[in-house]
């Protein structure tokens, strides 16, 4: 009875079983092994050194190329093949920036439609450093 | 005898253990992972709702990860009113409301040391890793809802095409490989920082001491590691 049992348990019970705890170790691996989509900004910045040299002198020197530009993994892995399409500045300032209740006061915010009236922002502003500058025009 | 908060005192067991690898350079008995959540600090882009659910395949309607807004009427801190729409993932039209206190919360889970959900799981499906983080074994979830019943903070789900639990993995496949999360990556303030709380040299030690820290539900001896700074007392 006893070597039916264990033959039994032997034959259902994954051997990765208690490697770690109560749960089936190779799990671990299985999760671990899930392709990446977001390249992270270091990836990035191995090639777009001169976007960060622009970027870091402004108020956007600290958000991330991907958190505008979206998930780039493949992108960074052919280059060539998967060119990446320019953000819609209407919509994505917007997220960010446009007034809400509920955003810190000490984070810019305008009403677009009374800031510029319906105009892009990049019509005045340089999305990868928007820094106001006196006496810039386009900053 | 040394006396350790239950968070710690877990960690310790791993780091007593030495447990082995599960990938090239990374040794999983040298982290202990977290999360800091800045409520300063997040402005309800719905970034981090977006960029989840692109990292993670999240089905439509379904949330790893979401972004609440409260207000709270002056005398009202027990009632505070919330809203979400769309988990926050299209970030926030204004409100009409007027004065107050008003902020956003965005929720995850906590990734609790002692967790409720692992403890009801009835085929070891649902687990808490040697480095900190509770994860599912889709392969062994048999779909009994337990799980979600379970997690007081609502953090859990059932796939509605897999018929198993999903929750936040910490994107594990970033992170054991040197990468942040998928919502840090994409977090433009920074409200949101990955900590790995057995490295000495992240900056959430620092932050730790210096700040004041709060957990969600701490009443419930969780051992959340979803740390919040300037977390309202009226946020459950």
């Amino acid at each position: 009875m006893l070597v039916v049992f264990l033959l039994v348990r032997a034959h259902f019970v994954p051997k990765s079983f208690g490697q770690y705890g109560h749960y089936r170790g190779d799990a671990l691996a299985e999760l671990a092994s899930k392709p990446i989509l977001f390249a992270g900004h270091q990836s990035c910045e191995d090639c777009h050194a001169d976007v960060l040299e622009v970027k870091k002198t402004g108020k956007h020197a600290g958000v991330n190329c991907e958190a505008c530009h979206g998930a780039l993994a493949a992108h960074a892995a052919d280059p060539a093949s998967v060119v990446p399409q320019l953000p819609d500045t209407a919509v994505l300032c917007a997220r960010c920036h446009e007034e809400n209740i509920g955003k810190p006061k000490a984070f810019p915010q305008v009403v677009s439609k009374d800031h510029s009236g319906g105009a892009l922002c990049k019509n005045c502003h340089v999305p990868h450093s928007p820094l106001l500058q006196p006496g810039d025009k386009k900053s | 005898m040394l006396v350790l908060l239950p968070a710690a005192a877990i960690a310790w067991k791993y780091v007593v253990a030495g447990t082995p690898e599960i990938a090239p350079n990374y040794s999983i008995s040298q982290h202990w992972w977290g999360m800091l959540l800045d409520i300063d600090k997040c402005i309800g882009c719905g970034n981090c709702v977006r960029a989840c659910a692109t990292e993670n395949n999240v089905p439509e309607g379904y949330f790893r990860t979401w972004v609440e807004r409260y207000h709270i009427e002056d005398y009202h801190q027990e009632t505070p009113q919330v809203d979400s729409p769309n988990g926050g993932k299209n970030g926030f039209p204004q409100s009409t409301a007027v004065g107050g206190k008003n902020f956003f919360v965005p929720k995850m889970c906590n990734h609790c040391a002692a967790s409720p959900c692992t403890q009801v799981c009835p085929v070891g499906a649902t687990f808490e890793s040697p480095d900190g983080v509770v994860l599912v074994d889709g392969t062994y979830c048999v779909g009994c809802r337990y799980c979600i019943q379970a997690c007081p903070y609502g953090c859990r789900f059932l796939h509605p095409t897999k018929h198993t639990a999903e929750k936040c993995t910490l994107c594990y496949h970033r992170i054991t490989k040197g990468l942040t999360t998928a919502c840090c990556e994409s977090c433009p303030t920074g409200a949101r920082q990955l900590a790995d709380l057995k490295n000495p040299a992240d900056p959430i030690h620092e932050f730790l001491k210096t700040h004041s820290v709060q957990v969600l539900k701490p009443y419930m001896a969780t051992g959340a590691k979803a740390y919040y700074h300037d977390l309202d007392g009226s946020v459950r």
